[in-house]
């Protein structure tokens, strides 16, 4: 074990983890950000979704050691007050079913529209088809993304 | 002595059997107060919702919430005939309370149709109560008041909140008949209403199974045999327990749980496990299920589900025969949170608290497995990450359970992916066999369907169209005990049964020279004017269905380069019609939109029931294209999702979800949507492409077809 200092939404936190451990699971087990969930732990579903230096990252296969030193962002620092274009769309448009994959989602989707103001179609679903939703929730993703672009311009 | 409110209450409480209000036309299920704990001073309350002199009004939702919208929609039945304002209403997930509620389970689709009534009485009465006590305050008849938003006005438009008038509501005596709401006076019922945990889960604050924590506790993960009809020979932990974070390694019914502080190290330790197996018997594997399908379908033995009329003789005197096999693989419900469990278990006591769809079947089952009191069991609902009937099975809360048990420290158990995917409850592999008969005019004599299923049960349904509408019949099941365990997966057995029924009526039509939609109407018809024995279905919804979806597709009339399939099912109690639609490009088949339309009565909530719709539909696609499990030494060989292939973003036709407006009372919405779905796809493939598919997943069976999503 060992003792890393991570910066978390725009915290600065201390952490005693062996340097193998996926950011994931000190996300969730140690300081308890529980709103980054585990889906398959081999980056193939996206529900573990962050942002480092405001790249989306996989956290599951990504190791503690990785983020020293850069910015973490997770759903809980995503906004305020809840109040990211993108979760403000993405409740106007009512996307979650049974919700355990829109953090990540919503993570992708944050990072894409920063990236690119106005996606197109196809740039949107390159996005967005990186994740699974087992729900079937899509169509409404797809709406949410375009929402999102809108509100962010105001 | 001063009598105050609180003596009122328990003189109540004695005095009417534990009705505060009264339910009595409910039972006593629906009818007890919370507890006597809960009633605090100037709170008006039933089973469904308290109202408190602040006007806080909290709405109670019993069943298990998996991603239906259940918590919403009933939430929304009982503000509805309360009259109160949705905004201001705080709705909460009741645990798990067998005095307080009945049926508190998620199965089925039969939660709305089961508690619609109930969830309607229990917001009236309260209504009934507030305005009878408006009423004793104006000294004006409770006929000359209204309400709205929760306030009781009266004629002259003066206003009094339901907040106010609580602390005298609660002695108003409720009698046994209680006016509900006609449908026209419906505010809510029929909105588009977003869910009421949108807030907490689109910020990272919901707390799912997987999320639950409380002091002290500690992690457990489970390494179970990695074949079906394996058992437990030995383990060595020795290097698994120097893992930092690592406490213990235990055993108990061919299991063996590692625990530790978190979940890494675990995982680490799962990695340096040594574990031996034995094999008692032979394993099974996809060549031993093939050998078993094939012999069984020949020889049974088959348990006669329906006979109408006489097959045979029908079969003997036919214009056409017609036939056909299907078969489905094992799936997995892969919902995106794994299982998991907490326990906290005492000598006399035990706390569970997890994502579950049968609530009280995990209290039952553990004070079984552990000889305590089940009064002594409680069960807090979390908020779920799927279940698709995954879970109604308590497997993985029975193992916390006893992990907790024997460490005797309360526990959070984990599965991984790969233990969701490898550990069983599948939807069972099973085949059909179909055999019509049709006469010179293309009538449908004789319809016969042998279904042949591994761990299936009754792998038909055998009072369902198009059962009712022929005069020679016969419904036969047979089924293997396997090691391979089953369970009950969206839309049970009608999941696969809809998709190869709806092909092959479609066969019939084109052998009968027959529009597949003419057909079926032809069929109804004589399911309404003289139906051939029992049937569960209403002709007239299912024809009404069809003619919409037609309509709504322009069936037969379809652009050219559009190639239409047809498919229609019920299930659940509702009826669903779909129309899939391929278009040819470069001599490659694409699906581009899904017309789909839905009678399941009165719709609660317009949002709602479209993401199921959508939900379904996209589930039942990706399903059938992709979904599949081969086994070999008794396991599975696909373990995560780079090989168990789901259904993605890019993947989604078009859909047009409509609902039929008739004000008949609602239905289930949670599984209907899928079944009718396979068919349709399949259909459209045949229209476009000439081939008709026998074998899911369709993307395996015809490389053609591999990219049609």
């Amino acid at each position: 074990m060992s003792e890393y200092s991570l910066s978390i939404n725009g915290k600065k936190l201390k952490v005693d983890v062996s340097e193998d451990t996926p950011l994931l699971w000190v996300l969730r087990d140690t300081l308890d950000l529980t709103g980054t969930k585990y889906g398959c732990g081999m980056a193939q579903c996206g529900a573990c979704t962050i942002h480092i230096d405001g790249m989306p990252t996989r956290s599951c296969v990504t190791p503690v050691t990785l983020a020293i030193g850069k910015e973490i962002t997770t759903i809980e620092g995503l906004s305020e007050n809840g109040d990211h274009p993108v979760q403000k769309a993405w409740d106007t448009l009512d996307v979650p079913q049974c919700g355990f994959c829109q953090s990540g989602q919503m993570m992708t989707a944050a990072a894409l529209l920063k990236e690119n103001p106005n996606p197109d179609e196809e740039e949107i679903s390159m996005a967005m088809s990186a994740h699974i939703c087992r729900c079937g929730t899509y169509h409404r993703i797809n709406e949410a993304v375009k929402l999102a672009a809108k509100l962010q311009k105001r | 002595m001063k009598n105050n409110r609180r003596d009122f209450l328990k003189n109540m409480l004695l005095t009417s059997g534990g009705l505060v209000i009264g339910f009595n036309s409910l039972g006593n299920s629906a009818a007890e107060i919370i507890s006597m704990e809960n009633v605090k001073d100037e709170l008006l309350s039933n089973a469904f919702l308290t109202i408190d002199s602040n006007n806080l009004i909290t709405i109670f939702s019993p069943n298990p919430e998996i991603g239906q919208g259940i918590k919403t929609a009933f939430a929304v039945i009982v503000a509805e005939e309360l009259d109160v304002d949705w905004e201001k209403v705080v709705v909460k997930q009741a645990d798990l309370d067998i005095k307080r509620f009945e049926r508190q389970l998620t199965g089925g689709s039969g939660a709305i149709k089961h508690s619609w009534e109930r969830l309607r009485k229990a917001g009236a009465t309260g209504r009934y109560a507030l305005v009878a006590a408006a009423s004793k305050k104006w000294n004006v008849s409770a006929t000359t008041l209204k309400t709205d938003k929760g306030f009781v006005i009266n004629e002259k438009g003066e206003k009094i909140s339901y907040g106010e008038l609580v602390n005298d509501a609660v002695s108003v005596e409720i009698p046994k008949e209680i006016p509900l709401k006609s449908n026209k006076e419906f505010k809510l019922i029929g909105q588009t209403i977003k869910s009421v945990d949108n807030k907490t889960v689109l910020t990272g604050k919901a707390k799912y199974g997987m999320d639950y924590k409380q002091p002290g506790m500690l992690y457990a993960q489970i390494v179970r045999p990695q074949g079906f009809g394996q058992t437990l020979k030995d383990f060595d932990a020795t290097e698994a327990k120097k893992i930092d974070g690592v406490i213990d390694v235990i055993s108990f019914k061919d299991k063996v749980a590692i625990i530790g502080k978190s979940n890494w190290p675990i995982m680490k330790a799962r990695k340096v496990l040594t574990i031996n197996w034995t094999n008692t018997k032979e394993l099974e594997s996809d060549t031993k299920h093939n050998q078993i399908f094939t012999d069984m379908m020949k020889n049974g033995p088959f348990e006669v589900r329906r006979k109408d009329g006489d097959i045979e003789k029908a079969f003997a005197e036919a214009h056409k025969i017609i036939e056909a096999e299907y078969q489905c693989p094992f799936l997995s419900h892969s919902p995106m949170e794994p299982m998991n469990f907490f326990a906290d278990v005492k000598k006399d006591s035990a706390k569970l608290v997890g994502p579950t769809q049968t609530p009280q079947s995990a209290q039952n089952q553990v004070a079984k497995l552990l000889n305590i009191p089940v009064e002594n069991i409680t069960v807090e609902l979390t908020k779920m990450g799927g279940g698709f009937g995954r879970r109604l099975n308590n497997d993985y809360a029975l193992e916390a359970a006893e992990v907790s048990s024997l460490i005797k420290a309360p526990v959070k158990l984990m599965w991984t992916r790969e233990d969701d995917m490898s550990g069983g409850i599948y939807r069972p592999a099973v085949r059909y066999k179909f055999k019509a008969s049709i006469d010179k005019a293309g009538n449908v004599t004789g319809f016969a369907l042998k279904g042949v299923g591994l761990n299936a049960g009754n792998s038909t349904r055998q009072d369902n169209f198009p059962v009712g509408a022929i005069e020679n019949v016969l419904i036969e099941s047979a089924d293997y005990k396997s090691d391979i365990t089953t369970g009950p997966w969206r839309a049970p057995i009608t999941n696969f049964l809809a998709y190869a029924e709806q092909a092959f009526i479609d066969e019939i039509a084109f052998a009968a020279g027959k529009d597949p939609v003419k057909l079926r109407l032809e069929l109804l018809k004589k399911a309404i004017e003289k139906p051939v024995g029992k049937i569960t279905y209403e002709p007239l919804r299912f024809e009404k269905v069809i003619t919409t979806v037609a309509e709504r597709a322009k069936w037969g009339s379809a652009k050219k380069g559009l190639h239409q399939g047809f498919s229609v099912y019920f299930s659940h109690n509702s009826y669903v019609a779909q129309i899939a639609e391929v278009e040819m490009k470069k001599g490659k088949p694409t699906l581009k939109k899904v017309f789909a339309v839905t009678d399941c009565g009165i719709v609660i909530n317009q949002s709602g029931a479209r993401n199921q719709i959508y939900g379904a539909i996209v589930d039942g696609l990706g399903h059938a294209m992709y979904g599949n499990l081969n086994f070999e030494n008794g396991a599975p060989k696909q373990t995560n999702f780079d090989q168990y292939r789901l259904i993605r973003f890019n993947e989604v036709p078009e859909i047009d979800a409509h609902f039929i407006d008739n004000g008949i009372d609602p239905t289930g919405l949670g599984e209907p949507a899928l079944p009718p779905t396979g068919g349709a796809l399949a259909n459209a493939i045949f229209k476009a492409t000439g081939k008709r598919l026998y074998k899911q997943p369709f993307a395996q069976e015809d490389e053609k077809v591999a990219e049609i999503l």
